[in-house]
């Protein structure tokens, strides 16, 4: 008889679920082949013109129904499409989930092709007038809708079947980590033994590409697009903007076991700390983020040196990656030399509100597989960062506990340890 | 019976066109047959209610944070300060550094020249695409998408006031509201945290804003008219108004302990997903009151009705069908504040409890008068869209 409840005598959370979209191709397994063979899947851009832009590359989702229908409809898509691999795997009905929906998402905005198209609809007046009246005279909801924070989930929650006023959540680049993190929380209090986490990011428009270069934090290496994200190397420029989705069922898994579920992994711990010290940038000391990575593991009942393998944030910008290592080797102390560490994104990019779900979906097959995808594009290392990133190559190692990161702007440090079995 | 791990109030921030702070809000709102404070000149048709003068360095004390964000962040950043100020917890490090923080939020006001500009220049391009890249890379000011980030009001919350236990943000209209206010209580409840700090903030003089509800026509035009009285009338039937409301919750040993003042108690939020399209939304609306409260005793409803006319008119309904419920609805008075909306809700609930007297019908042709003390106040927010969610606010 398996233990039910954690350390601190809450249910423990299983996941029986996972579903994944990002560049490299819909679902776990291409995404898994691609991955495990260092495989990139940045690309220069085709979705707009690049004139002007000093980026002109991104891990785009380029080859679904909506990639070209502007960010509502290709999150929802990349949201409906992890979620039906997850829910599938779970083994749950498709339409019928019966558990809540926490989605991580980008903020909406009115797309540009709208405002171009309502606003050259007619002639008279002009700005903001304009649109307004014609606006009210659109006899249609799909704009309207686009422009709603809650119409996904709304739409997910149709097409699913969850239970009650479904939760659209935003933590910046640590989003997708918080909605998981919510679902285990719903789970642990007792308010249902099922949850539906998703983190999903169609959100690469051109304005949002203009509004991170103008923050400096892209890189500008286009000439070669698969190399561009080079996570802890010594001339990593910045991330490249990416898109996608990770999907997670979660149970309580009493109610797993009780339903002959495949157990794929556990949400051992969560963990968060805010920053206070400015928008974009982390307190010199790196405490908030050691405080959320401890937090992680102290609400996981683990000790530092419980921990196999570490997937990183690792976004390569310099301040990021800079701050993690300072703060995980804080943290781990000398060990953290030799601890795999590995980043996702060196080939998939930033898929920012989706980077957290995505990358929890690749730590728990990293544990369930046995292999730990490489970072690549490590040609150059940063003497600064000494850790063990599985440089470009994949490595075969029996990993029972991974610590993934997320952080973002606004201070957002939100930490998830997972394990491969129950205890 | 009372609990140690009950839920309660222990501070109000409020912004509304009627003034800042729960004694100007408590002290209008009581006055019978008030005058909203209304705008119908600056967005025309459209009426809006306006924020107050406002003196930010009161609550946001550094000139460069004011500058790094616009009025919605300032706004609801200035009514979380006004909300810790009343709990006595601003500036006390250590309270600040544990507390947790749920916020409701939208996003943040674009820059109208610079799009007023490219649309103009659309008329006589075609190569739209390309007019973007080159105004928006020239144009747009670097620091703007940090004031317009859902998550960076939160994020200006940690700033200004040191508030970093956590840091969640939701989206989703009125529904982001009741779910921050309903996950807020949950933590305190299982015991995941101790004191909670959770509202939102809504600046509607913004033509975005406004574009957000007349996509779909959602907005009333015309002549002003309470809430209940927008049906029929040109338009949608929203008023909106700028706005902010933040509340902190605690534990009820947690207040005990550091000796703090209560309002109320917050009771279980409940909330749904009524599927509208088919007319699920009437039948909602009275499973969430019942769930919320006991509807056939004498009690008062602080209503978050938006005045839309399919969502408003379903919640008069239910309440028409219990005659010992008197409503309020203050969007008559303040506007409509869309994820600030139930966060209102339950502060005015709040306060009635707090001051043992009902406010005076908001619009008397409509409202029935409450006589006695209300010990226990409902809050509602039927969303304008989608989304619907109740509280009970209680004596303490």
């Amino acid at each position: 008889m398996a233990n039910l409840n954690d350390h601190m005598g809450r249910p423990i959370v299983a996941v029986t679920g996972i579903g994944v979209v990002t560049s490299l191709g819909v679902g776990k397994a291409d995404n898994w082949a691609a991955l495990t063979s260092g495989k990139s899947g940045i690309h220069p851009i085709t979705r707009f013109p690049v004139d002007h832009l000093n980026t002109r590359i991104s891990g785009m989702v380029d080859f679904l129904p909506s990639s070209s229908q502007g960010s509502s409809h290709l999150t929802y898509e990349l949201a409906e499409t992890a979620a039906r691999e997850a829910v599938a795997e779970a083994g749950l009905e498709s339409a019928d989930f019966g558990g809540p929906l926490f989605l991580a998402s980008p903020p909406v905005e009115l797309d540009w092709a709208d405002r171009f198209s309502l606003y050259n609809s007619d002639k008279q007046d002009a700005g903001a007038e304009r649109l307004l009246r014609v606006a009210r005279a659109l006899k249609e909801l799909d704009i309207f809708e686009t422009t709603q924070f809650g119409s996904i989930a709304d739409r997910l929650a149709d097409r699913f079947g969850t239970r009650g006023l479904p939760i659209t959540l935003s933590t910046a680049c640590a989003s997708g980590a918080t909605a998981i993190q919510l679902g285990v929380e719903a789970i642990r209090r007792g308010e249902c033994d099922k949850a539906l986490s998703i983190g999903a990011d169609g959100s690469a428009t051109a304005e949002a590409l203009i509004r991170f270069s103008l923050l400096s934090a892209l890189s500008t290496h286009n000439d070669i697009p698969e190399k561009a994200s080079k996570p802890f190397s010594k001339d990593r420029d910045g991330f490249v903007l990416a898109e996608g989705s990770g999907a997670l069922v979660l149970e309580s898994l009493e109610a797993a076991l009780a339903r002959g579920a495949t157990i794929l992994g556990i949400m051992r711990g969560c963990g968060e700390k805010a920053d206070d010290f400015h928008r974009t940038r982390s307190k010199p000391d790196g405490s908030p983020a050691i405080a959320a990575v401890r937090a992680a593991l102290a609400d996981a009942g683990l000790g530092e040196d419980e921990i196999d393998y570490v997937n990183a944030h690792g976004t390569s910008t310099p301040e990021n990656d800079k701050m993690e290592h300072l703060s995980l080797s804080t943290v781990f102390g000398e060990r953290i030399g030799s601890m795999p560490i590995s980043s996702n994104k060196s080939m998939i990019g930033h898929t920012l509100s989706a980077a957290g779900a995505v990358e929890a979906a690749f730590s728990l097959m990293t544990m369930r597989e046995s292999v730990i995808p490489p970072t690549i594009n490590y040609d150059n290392p940063d003497p600064a960062i000494v850790l063990d990133v599985v440089p470009n190559k994949k490595r075969n190692a029996e990993v029972g506990t991974v610590l993934s990161n997320s952080f973002g702007f606004g201070g957002q440090n939100t930490c998830l340890v997972m394990a491969r079995e129950p205890v | 019976m009372s609990s140690p791990r009950d839920v309660v109030i222990t501070g109000i921030g409020l912004v509304s066109s009627l003034g800042e702070g729960p004694d100007a809000h408590w002290q209008k709102l009581a006055q019978p047959g008030l005058q909203p404070v209304l705008e119908a000149a600056r967005f025309a048709p459209y009426t809006i209610h306006p924020l107050p003068e406002i003196d930010w360095n009161l609550q946001i004390a550094k000139r460069g944070d004011q500058r790094q964000m616009e009025t919605w962040q300032r706004l609801g950043t200035y009514s979380a300060g006004l909300a810790l100020d009343d709990a006595g917890i601003k500036g006390n490090d250590e309270l600040c550094a544990t507390m947790d923080m749920v916020v409701a939020a939208g996003g943040g006001e674009r820059d109208e020249a610079v799009d007023a500009a490219i649309l103009a220049a659309s008329e006589s391009r075609n190569d739209r695409d390309v007019l973007l890249n080159e105004k928006l890379t020239t144009e747009l000011r670097p620091t703007l998408f940090l004031a317009q980030l859902s998550n960076l009001l939160a994020g200006n919350i940690s700033i200004v006031h040191k508030v970093t236990g956590s840091s969640r943000t939701f989206m989703g209209e009125e529904g982001a509201g009741v779910a921050a206010v309903e996950t807020a209580a949950a933590r305190i409840r299982s015991g995941q945290s101790t004191h909670v700090l959770v509202g939102g903030a809504f600046q509607t003089e913004h033509s975005d804003m406004l574009l957000g509800y007349e996509l779909a026509g959602y907005l009333h035009r015309g002549a002003w008219k309470p809430v209940w009285q927008r049906q029929g009338a040109e338009g949608g039937g929203v008023v909106t108004g700028s706005g902010g409301a933040f509340l902190v919750l605690e534990q009820r040993e947690h207040a005990e302990s550091r000796g703090r003042k209560i309002y109320a108690e917050l009771g279980h939020i409940v909330s749904g997903r009524a599927r509208r399209r088919l007319g699920e939304l009437d039948a909602e609306i009275a499973s969430l009151l019942s769930q919320a409260a006991s509807p056939d005793g004498e009690l008062l409803a602080i209503s978050g009705a938006s005045g839309a006319h399919a969502a408003t008119a379903a919640e008069k309904a239910t309440f028409d069908a219990h005659p010992a419920i008197a409503a309020r609805a203050f969007s008559t008075l303040t506007g409509h504040m869309k994820e600030a909306q139930f966060p209102f809700a339950v502060a005015l609930a709040a306060l009635a409890v707090d001051r043992k007297a009902a406010y005076p019908a908001f619009d008397a042709t409509v409202e029935k008068p409450f006589v006695g003390v209300p010990r226990s106040v409902l809050a509602t927010a039927i969303g304008y869209h989608q989304f619907e969610g109740m509280g009970l606010v209680k004596a303490a």
